[in-house]
């Protein structure tokens, strides 16, 4: 049995680093995930992990420190937020290309300009096609287990993807929550020992990484990787009820709140869907059949899954925490509607982008899209396909 | 995550994930001598064996048998042209040539 402590997101996240002990951490301290880092730092210091702790001048330096020692054969793990994982921006493709399993906790930021060190998932929405699994945790808790997850996701010998911890900045990142911490023997045995495939440090047994790859051989290489995502997908799902065994909190790619027989629902990520949830909750009260699909995988995108899972709704809404500047739609929205599209669910969609760079969003102008979307399903009638939420003027 | 070896005919699935080379030790296999324009002339009359070109050469283009480079043929599959081993070359015994002047060979 854990042991339930308040704990605020980033000490979550930095206990279960400390109890999975990875063999190195290179990172670069930038808000909102700081805390992480120093905490971590603090326990390399006390001596309560053998991690080598690799200061950095910069995030790629961070990036690149990772992948090399992954490389090396080494169980290592990260931490940024916003422009700190923008300017890893060259190295993310680079660690999942090699497909090394590193883990990085990302607390989720606006990226500038104008500067900004509040919340929205714009940083995580630009690494969107680099490669890396990314899931979204909703509360400090689920940055815990997923911090765990993650581990024992990316290692898997038919996966071999890195992998984000995201959560929300300040909201969930500095917010103190009762959370269920596990004996450290116990995630210990859960992660199991690394079994690193090719470490470098085999000297005996000696290949190339990173070699030249031009037109006669990358387009097979990058069709070789595409090939590895589907297997993250069975992974993330199999891995989550074995934490689920172990623990009891289970994990899928998605959580559906009163779906089944929604007629209005909305899609979100991170601690927004926390709110919806609050919503959903009242409007059932009040008669309305009203559902949440909180997406927990945005990488890879469970497309068949959420179709699935929304298919029978008279009217959605896709709540955007980013923009897509010069394109019609945010990212999550366009790639639900895709999927939507494709496999043939004529499901009225629409788009709200809400809380840039911080902006809070209210459980009342939640409940305002569930009318909109109540409107749409009696009327029939098209709404505004992409409204923004809490913007002034 | 498979060990295949490369070949040009090999699909996707066949490819080492990762894009590594399992192989150690196989640059000599890679043909750069494709990229050359220029080829290098040695005249072995004047050649004083002092293997400053062996030295040079960033390819491993040019063999050396019992201390000596003259009289031995350049590797044209590995010599990329670059014609270093002619600007070292203390007594200029070496000369690079166009590509187009070979034609008949090539």
């Amino acid at each position: 049995m854990g042991k339930v402590m308040p704990l605020e997101g980033n000490n979550a996240i930095a206990e279960a680093m400390r109890q999975i002990n990875p063999d190195v951490v290179a990172a670069y301290p930038i808000t909102p995930s700081t805390e992480i880092v120093q905490t971590f730092a603090k326990f390399v210091a006390d001596g309560k992990v053998t991690t080598n702790f690799v200061a950095v001048e910069s995030e790629h330096s961070a990036m690149s420190a990772c992948t090399a020692a992954a490389a090396a054969g080494g169980r290592v793990m990260n931490a940024t937020s916003a422009n700190g994982l923008a300017l890893m921006w060259e190295i993310l493709y680079i660690t999942a290309s090699l497909r090394q399993p590193v883990v990085l906790n990302l607390v989720n930021r606006a990226l500038s300009g104008n500067i900004n060190i509040h919340c929205d998932h714009s940083d995580g929405m630009g690494a969107r096609d680099s490669g890396w699994i990314q899931i979204y945790g909703e509360n400090a808790q689920e940055g815990y287990d997923n911090c765990i997850q993650c581990v024992a996701i990316s290692e898997r010998e038919d996966v071999r993807l890195p992998s984000m911890n995201c959560i929300d900045g300040f909201f969930v990142s500095h917010a103190y929550e009762m959370v269920e911490v596990e004996e450290d023997a116990a995630v210990q045995e859960w992660i199991g020992p690394y079994k690193p495939v090719r470490p470098l440090l085999d000297i005996k047994n000696p290949y190339t990484v990173g070699p030249l790859d031009l037109w006669d051989y990358y387009f097979e290489h990058k069709r070789n990787q595409l090939s590895a995502y589907p297997n993250a997908k069975e992974a993330i799902i199999e891995e989550g009820k074995r934490f689920g065994q172990a623990f009891g909190r289970e994990y899928g790619l998605m959580e559906c709140v009163d779906l089944e027989d929604a007629e209005v629902a909305v899609v979100a990520l991170g601690s927004t869907a926390g709110m919806c949830k609050d919503v959903v909750a009242d409007l059932r009260s009040k008669g309305v059949k009203a559902g949440l699909l909180k997406l927990r995988v945005f990488r890879p995108f469970p497309d068949a899954e959420i179709v699935a899972a929304l298919r029978n709704c008279k009217a959605v809404a896709v709540f955007d925490r980013a923009a897509s500047y010069g394109a019609s739609y945010g990212p999550l929205y366009s790639e639900v509607a895709a999927a939507m599209y494709t496999r043939g669910a004529n499901v009225p969609c629409v788009n709200i982008i809400y809380g840039l760079g911080g902006r809070e969003i209210r459980p009342d102008q939640i409940a305002d899209v569930y009318g909109k979307l109540n409107d749409i399903k009696t009327t029939g009638q098209p709404a505004d396909p992409v409204s923004y939420v809490g913007v002034r003027g | 995550m498979s060990d295949r070896v490369y070949s040009k005919t090999a699909g996707w699935q066949d490819m080492a994930a990762g894009g590594v080379i399992p192989q150690a030790g196989n640059a000599e296999e890679y043909a750069t001598g494709g990229w050359r324009t220029f080829r290098p002339v040695r005249d072995d009359e004047k050649c004083i064996d002092c293997l400053q070109c062996w030295i040079y050469c960033p390819d491993n283009a040019i063999k050396v048998i019992d201390q000596k480079v003259s009289g031995i043929p350049y590797d044209l599959v590995h010599c990329k042209g670059c014609g270093v081993c002619a600007a070292i070359c203390p007594v200029k015994c070496i000369e690079m040539k166009p590509e187009t002047d070979f034609e008949d060979e090539n």
